[in-house]
């Protein structure tokens, strides 16, 4: 760490070339690493994992989530320009008449199949209504079925932003 | 009868040291490595909670081995792709015969070498057996009908003839010290002291062929910087890539058990083997009226650390986990706290009062600990080094090999022998 880069084809020196001496000296660091570490055990840097989670930036794409109006329908209206968006092909949309007239349409269904998707955020920007959002930072998506990852509209739509599943 | 009795005991003392220290070698290498890149390691498997740091992991991994799939892969040749992994670890086995691990135990008068066979050859025996575990690497490699496995056993092979080479002759050099083949004279002269304070360890008269031996005995184990024929970088994991279930457990295991005979060799050869230094039979002898309350006393010390380490551990992270892992804390002081106690019980049955025969048994005592003490140091030094130096380039080893080791293992030889014939 000493800026001292030894470059491709550099010359070594002849201490350097005798191999023991820096043998010895790398020796000397990871076994400081050691003890720092036994005396320490806390301040590691480890994330303990499923207990711990790390902050993410909160631009960070995580699971999909449909937001709702103030009535609690899904703000989605159907426009089919997510999937349309979408570079993996994983929207699946079916849409239907809204009760309301002055709403064209809403979605009968909405599923994504979270396993085909890239997580490119393409569909969370096409979205004339900011109805369909990745802001969960949800990254730890496990299941034991390929179906468990096909996520239908009540799933999208009971998505928190928490990150709690 | 007795001869068969006392040989059968002393396999089973070795072979349980062995198997012992291979799971906690596993847990040293993966708890070691990640102190040295700043990780905490594994911490997860448990039993009810007790994890003691990670050692509770080889177990799990026994468990999972032992239930999965052994997949044969198809184009092998099936005798030889069974019998590698056996041959590896049963050769990895073998060279302990010839190790002493103590100098004797007194039973009812009689005198026990420690040590399973003293050959006259042992130190020839040594290296014949050590060559030997490349065969099982060679069958493994060339069996498994795949490129990556094959290139790993030629380069196995390779670095075998070139680095045993150097071996032999920085072993010469030792054997014009010490005069004998035979091991046990090997460790035994090692117990003299040097101009009278010096001890006259291998390594001292020989500081040059003991630092090419082990470098040579990491080429042996094929451990880091020396792991080309595992090589996982460019050969995936190299000869025992196609093995799978218990097959590549016993690879793995003959890894370690490789490890402990490397150490133990270097402990014999070059750093006394069970010889205390400045701390002779004769001397432990004498003043085991000393030195046994001292031990428990020490003992009964450390265990009043610990239980208070641990005590502060219980009372800092109560509920830290809301699971079972709570309670190890509180579990392992009452561990010590019985521990020491135990050293306190004996303690009280005046120990300064022991007798001729506990003065003896104290003394062999002592020098299997010393001796195992080495041994795990060594083993510790091998994974130390693993996970400090990078992998040499095939080029390099093969530089190192022929034209630095070995011109600097024959003049070692060559100035050894002037010294000893005019001296
Ligand atoms: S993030 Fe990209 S791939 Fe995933 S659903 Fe949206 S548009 Fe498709
Ligand atoms: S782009 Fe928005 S409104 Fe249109 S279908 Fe997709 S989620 Fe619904």
């Amino acid at each position: 760490m000493n800026g001292k880069v030894h470059g491709y084809g550099g010359k070594m020196t002849l201490w350097e070339r005798l191999y023991l001496g820096e043998i010895f000296r790398g020796l000397g660091i990871t076994i400081r690493h050691v003890i720092r570490n036994l005396l320490h055990t806390g301040d590691m840097p480890t994330v303990q994992y499923p207990e711990e989670h790390r902050a993410y930036s909160p631009r960070f794409r995580g699971r999909h989530r449909l937001m709702k109006r103030e009535d609690g329908t899904p703000r989605c209206v159907a426009c089919m320009m997510c999937s349309t968006a979408c570079p993996a092909d994983c929207i699946h949309i079916v849409a239907e008449e809204h009760p309301d007239p002055a709403i064209e349409k809403a979605p009968a269904s909405f599923e994504i199949d979270l396993l085909r998707c890239v997580y490119c955020g393409l569909c969370e920007e096409a979205c004339p209504c900011d109805a369909i959002r990745m802001d969960t930072g949800i990254y730890d998506l496990a299941a034991d079925s390929r179906e468990k990852f096909w996520v239908d509209k009540e799933f999208l739509l009971n998505n928190t932003t928490d990150g709690t599943r | 009868m007795d001869l068969v009795l006392t040989t059968f005991l002393k396999m089973a003392f070795i072979l349980a040291v062995i198997l012992g220290l291979v799971p906690v070698l596993i847990w040293a290498e993966r708890k070691g490595s990640a102190f040295i890149q700043d990780r905490t390691g594994p911490n997860r498997a448990g039993i009810a909670g007790i994890r003691l740091a990670g050692l509770i992991h080889p177990i799990a991994d026994v468990l999972k081995l032992l239930f999965k799939e052994d997949v044969r892969p198809a184009g092998v040749h099936r005798v030889m792709y069974a019998l590698a992994p056996f041959l590896v670890f049963f050769v990895s086995l073998l060279t302990y015969a010839v190790i002493p691990f103590g100098d004797y135990l007194e039973v009812g008068g009689r005198r026990i070498p420690l040590v399973v066979a003293d050959l006259d050859v042992g130190i020839l025996y040594v290296l014949a057996i050590a060559s030997l575990g490349t065969y099982g690497i060679v069958m493994g490699g060339w069996a498994s009908n795949n490129k990556y496995t094959f290139l790993g056993a030629v380069r196995s092979t390779s670095q075998m003839i070139s680095y045993e080479i150097s071996m032999g002759l920085a072993l010469m050099g030792l054997l014009l010290v010490s005069e004998s083949l035979r091991l046990t004279d090997v460790v035994a002269g090692q117990g003299q002291l040097l101009w009278g304070f010096l001890p006259r360890w291998g390594v001292v008269v020989q500081p040059l062929g003991a630092i090419l031996f082990m470098t040579a005995a990491f080429a042996e184990t094929n451990r880091n910087p020396f792991d080309l024929p595992e090589g996982e970088s460019e050969l995936v994991s190299g000869y025992h890539l196609e093995y799978s279930s218990m097959k590549f457990a016993l690879f793995f295991m003959a890894e370690y058990t490789n490890l402990v005979v490397a150490s133990a060799l270097i402990a014999t050869l070059y750093f006394g083997g069970w010889n205390i230094p400045w701390l002779s039979r004769a001397v432990i002898e004498a003043r085991a009226g000393v030195l046994l309350p001292a031990l428990l006393a020490a003992h009964v010390a450390v265990c009043a650390l610990a239980a208070a380490l641990y005590l502060r551990r219980a009372s800092r992270e109560r509920g830290k986990f809301g699971d079972a892992r709570d309670r190890e804390p509180g579990l392992m002081a009452g561990v010590c706290v019985v521990a020491g106690l135990a050293g306190l019980a004996a303690l009280a049955l005046r120990p300064w009062e022991i007798g001729p025969a506990g003065a003896s048994l104290l003394a062999t005592v002592l020098q299997v600990g010393a001796f195992v003490g080495k041994v795990v140091f060594f083993c510790w030094f091998f994974i130390w080094v693993r996970w400090t130096l990078p992998r040499f380039r095939y080029d390099q080893l093969m530089h190192l090999g022929w034209k630095v080791m070995l011109p600097l293992a024959l003049a070692n030889l060559v100035v050894t022998a002037v010294v000893a014939a005019f001296v």
